[in-house]
């Protein structure tokens, strides 16, 4: 017998509630079968089943907080999956189902590739060819989709349940974890420059916001100084992807932060429709919960209000965060001359655990460089 | 100038006569009857008993003496009556013709040209409804042609006697009588490529012989339908062009491959293949085939046409690919 | 049917062409011995048939033969291409499977073949290539080239269908072509009375309307004697012509033979009929050669087929880059 526990997924996830049951005994269930909706600090989560078999028992009720790792549901895989007597043959046969035909996203090469290429998910693409096959259609389809700015959705409940969980993260990193602060400040003419002239070439749908290029240049920073883009458990540990994850502050209060993943990969456009992506369904509280455990680093952005400096609190594992201030047009002096320039505040919070104020001064001395170089971007 | 499919083949034996002392045709009842569906009418009058010769059935003996008078600096061209008799032959195009060459370490040419007429749709049963271009095409040192135009039917004759190796050209029964357009000037084509007979962008239409009219009717409904179909006719069964197959896939995405002879281990399953080999990324869909269903092939009209890919079925076909149904 | 059954034996008055005859037998039997050996050192692989025993019918056919005359033979056509001016060394460098092999060492044993020297296989399939001699024959009228094409072939391939049809073609199109039967009693190891109906071969001619011969294989002017005749004919007439060398081999069919088909005392009985040492004793007794001209022949041969051992030795290998070279033309 299977047996599904309350998943962890996160750190900082102790518990989850259990809204929803979306199976009942007697059901079939495959690989990647969304079986339970679980309510947790971060919002209500799907959560998938990772065998193949037949629902045997609904151990946990509905509205039952449980912790992780408690049993929920018992699961009897396929091959001793106990055939009742009125059950017509038929029926039985139709339980085994090659998990090859069912595990994988139908979608053809070409599709894939191109999919592949535009940082599209396919998971998240219905498709329309031949025996609902995803096909390259329908794969530029929803890169172009992504770039279309989603009408927000009105927040769900779960608000109080996201205090806690940010209450519980950041009171553990404050407990645990000696931060450094540094600062700096990053004249944005340039890049401001270069992002206007580039978004003359993109529709409305398609324009760049200058939290991609900071964004991307975060991700470029931190392949040139590893050490900032790990946890810390029991020593440093680098990550060898470089997932952003990227705070997004609720109307209802409480943040969430799902990750971009593969940051430093993605291409400006690609990574503009991942945030163009996210944000709404962060807000709308859908993500899946791959995205709000994946993280590497954090960045937090405060630009659309006016706050100028960020001094922000790390989120455990990882040993950093990259706050970013408004741009705010500034006296600036250089080569002797003084000017108004568009100036960025930028900092770095670190877990001085893992890494010193050096490394992360090599930090921000690449951030700033690669920032320099939108076309590089 | 509207000529037959006949008429077609007729012309290009006749300019071979006369082009070449060495060419001579033989077969059975190819002089006095005129040949068993009339192509050859009229050519013994012509060019008298020395080229146009009656052969005894013997299948084996008189393909044998076609490869033997190729060697013996012949240019014959052997009609072997239908592709159905053809297997009485096989020793002799298999451990003969394509053989020698090789074995003698290219000392030994095999100039030879043998025709065969085959294909389906006329209700002759299992034994006379033949599509064997697939048992040729899997020798090495064969040359394998399909004429399934016009075109061809007029044209590959003459170059395939230029050629210094073995060539067999398939021609269809069931097309004999079918006429099509033909520039009076019409003569050679050439014989290594495959050919694009309509230029589409949504799906390529693999196919060869008497699937290449079927696969260009489809193709015109389907443009009605807003399905801008590619035509490839294969043409050279061996060696096979890879080229002309793998761009139309880069170009389309998409494989529908029509075929009469059955579906397993057939031209339809290689083509398949070398697209799965060479360009798998460029697929946005499975390669699909239509083949003749595994039968011998029955008598009644109905049952021949379910046995074969017909023209509704392939603009089905494409249609459920493109899923504009 | 020509009659030759009751023909008196053959004699000669030239030394030089008894020499020639003779030593052109015992250079076949040594090649051939030499070849039992070097395959069992696996010098030389794949099927090895070997013609001891039936010296006689390629040296006493190939006589009435020209240069300019095509041939077509079995897979036991060592003493063919040897009698046809093929050198021992090419030939065994093409059981070695060496680029100096008369076929680049493609072919092997079974595939000798020399187009310079009009020698056309080398054919293994049994009766495969009587419809190409047939062709080459009418390819010949039909260019009015003064050219025969001489056919060899088996018991065996007698049975096959080919056989028949070739034969009604060569008749129905009366073109210049020597059939020649070497029948050794066998196919494979099957005896003839096991596959023939009717075991007098040269009778099959008659059905065909083909002039027909035998003569005893086993006697080298015999056989010469005979195809002087039946080629005279062909030239003469330009229709077919089907001569049976009765005959026997003294070795396996093959390597890997048992020979559980027959008994040892019908082998040493046909030994007894030996044509090599039936010529040296006639020419010894027809005062036309000496013991000492034996000594000498044997020595040359000798000589000459370790010449062929040492050139198929230092032969070399085609380069695997070219294996796909000759499937095509271009």
């Amino acid at each position: 017998m299977i047996e599904f526990c309350m998943p962890s997924l996160g750190a900082d996830m102790e518990a989850g509630t259990l809204r929803e049951w979306l199976v009942k005994p007697g059901d079939t269930v495959k690989r990647g079968d969304i079986i339970a909706v679980v309510e947790t600090q971060k919002g209500l989560i799907d959560i998938e089943v990772f065998d193949e078999g037949t629902i045997d028992q609904l151990v946990v009720k509905e509205e039952e907080k449980v912790p992780v790792g408690t049993l929920m549901a018992l699961i009897a895989s396929t091959k001793e999956a106990v055939v009742k007597p009125e059950q017509p043959e038929v029926k039985t046969a139709e339980k085994i189902i090659p998990v090859s035909l069912t595990t994988t996203v139908k979608a053809s090469p070409l599709a894939r590739r191109v999919a592949a290429e535009k940082g599209v998910d396919l998971a998240d693409i219905k498709g329309t060819g031949e025996g609902g096959a995803i096909t390259k259609e329908d794969v530029e389809k929803a890169a172009a989709a992504q770039k279309e700015p989603v009408k927000e959705e009105q927040p769900t409940m779960a608000a109080e349940g996201i205090r806690m969980a940010v209450a519980a993260a950041m009171s553990k990193s404050n407990r645990e974890i000696p931060h450094y602060y540094l600062e700096t400040k990053v004249d944005m003419t340039l890049p401001l420059a270069w992002l206007s002239e580039a978004n003359k070439k993109r529709t409305v749908k398609q324009r760049l916001l200058p939290v991609v290029l900071l964004v991307k240049a975060v991700a470029k920073a931190l392949a040139d100084v590893p050490d900032l883009n790990a946890y810390w458990d029991n020593g440093l540990q680098r990550k060898d992807v470089i997932n952003i994850g990227f705070a997004i502050s609720l109307r209802t209060g409480g943040v969430m932060i799902p990750a971009i993943h593969l940051a430093d990969k993605k291409t400006l456009d690609e990574l503009m429709a991942s945030l163009n992506d996210m944000i709404p369904r962060a807000r709308a509280m859908k993500l899946r919960s791959s995205e709000l455990s994946d993280s590497t680093i954090t960045i937090t952005s405060l630009g659309e209000g006016n706050v100028e400096t960020v001094y922000g609190v790390i989120y455990p594992p990882q040993v950093a965060l990259v706050g970013f201030g408004s741009i705010i047009e500034q006296p600036w002096a250089e080569q002797g001359m003084l000017g108004v320039r568009p100036i960025l505040t930028v900092t770095l919070a670190a877990d001085h655990r893992a890494t010193d104020g050096a490394t992360g001064s090599r930090f921000l001395v690449a951030f700033n460089e690669h920032l320099q170089k939108p076309d590089m971007l | 100038m509207k000529i037959t499919y006949r008429e077609a083949l007729k012309q290009a034996i006749r300019e071979a006569l006369q082009n070449d002392e060495r060419v001579f045709l033989m077969g059975e009842d190819v002089g006095r009857y005129g040949g068993a569906f009339a192509v050859s009418k009229g050519l013994l009058q012509e060019f008298g008993p020395g080229r146009i010769m009656d052969v005894p059935l013997s299948e084996s003996g008189f393909v044998g003496a076609g490869i033997g008078a190729a060697l013996g600096g012949m240019r014959p061209v052997v009609e072997v009556m239908t592709v159905n008799f053809s297997l009485l032959a096989m020793d002799q195009l298999v451990n003969n013709a394509a053989t020698l060459l090789h074995m003698s370490g290219g000392q030994l040419n095999v100039p030879v040209v043998i025709r065969m007429s085959c294909g389906t749709g006329r209700q002759l049963a299992a034994q006379h409804s033949h599509s064997w271009e697939p048992l040729y095409a899997h020798i090495p040192g064969l040359i394998v042609l399909s004429a399934g135009t016009h075109e061809d039917a007029r044209g590959m004759l003459h170059t395939a006697l230029q050629c210094p190796d073995p060539v067999i050209i398939f021609e269809y029964t069931a097309m004999l009588n079918l006429e099509a357009d033909l520039p009076a000037d019409a003569g050679a084509v050439n014989i290594d490529r495959a050919c694009v007979r309509k230029e589409g962008k949504d799906i390529s239409i693999i196919t060869y012989g008497a699937g290449v009219y079927k696969a260009l009717d489809a193709a015109k409904e389907l443009t009605a339908a807003g399905i801008d179909a590619e035509v490839i006719d294969l043409r050279v069964l061996r060696p096979l062009d890879n080229i002309s197959i793998l761009d139309s896939v880069r170009k389309t995405h998409r494989v529908l491959v029509v075929e009469e002879a059955w579906g397993s281990v057939n031209i339809a399953a290689e083509v398949s293949a070398r697209i799965m080999e060479n360009v798998f990324y460029e697929l946005d869909a499975g390669v699909q085939r239509l083949c003749g269903i595994e039968v011998p092939m029955p008598y009644p009209k109905h049952l021949e046409d379910a046995s074969l890919p017909q023209i509704e079925d392939i603009i089905k076909k494409v249609k459920k690919m493109l899923q504009h149904d | 049917m020509e009659e030759t059954s009751g023909m008196q034996t053959t004699t000669i008055t030239d030394r030089e062409h008894g020499m020639d005859l003779l030593y052109q037998m015992m250079r076949i039997r040594r090649f051939e011995e030499k070849s039992a050996e070097l395959y069992t050192k696996a010098k030389i692989r794949g099927f090895l048939h070997l013609y001891v025993g039936e010296e006689a019918v390629a040296v006493g056919v190939t006589q009435a033969l020209r240069t300019m005359d095509n041939v077509l033979s079995t897979y036991r056509e060592h003493g063919h291409a040897l009698s046809r001016g093929i050198t021992a060394g090419v030939i065994l460098a093409e059981m070695f499977g060496k680029l100096q092999g008369c076929s680049r060492g493609r072919g092997g044993s079974m595939h000798l073949f020399d187009a310079g020297k009009r020698f056309y296989g080398g054919n293994a399939i049994v009766a495969g290539h009587l419809p190409m001699a047939v062709g080459m024959a009418l390819a010949s009228k039909k260019q009015k080239m003064d050219n025969i094409t001489c056919c060899f072939f088996g018991d065996g391939a007698a049975a096959e269908g080919e056989f028949h049809e070739s034969m009604n073609l060569a008749a129905l199109w009366e073109v210049p072509l020597l059939m020649v039967c070497e029948n050794n009693l066998y196919a494979m190891g099957t005896a003839i009375r096991y596959t023939h109906a009717m075991q007098d071969l040269e009778k099959k001619g008659a059905g065909y309307g083909i002039e027909s011969m035998k003569v005893n294989g086993m006697d080298v002017l015999a056989v010469e004697q005979a195809a002087r005749l039946a080629t005279a004919k062909i030239r003469t007439t330009g229709k077919p012509f089907f001569l049976v060398c009765n005959t026997y081999r003294f070795r396996a069919h093959s390597m890997f033979d048992a020979e559980l088909y027959r008994d040892k005392s019908e082998v040493e009985a046909w030994k007894k009929k030996d044509p090599i040492p039936a010529l040296m004793q006639q020419l010894l007794e027809w005062q036309l050669v000496t013991a000492a001209d034996i000594k000498q022949l044997e020595l040359k041969v000798e000589t000459e087929i370790q010449q062929a051992v040492d050139f198929a030795e230092s032969g070399t290998l085609e380069p695997v880059e070219e294996l796909t070279k000759f499937v095509y033309s271009k």
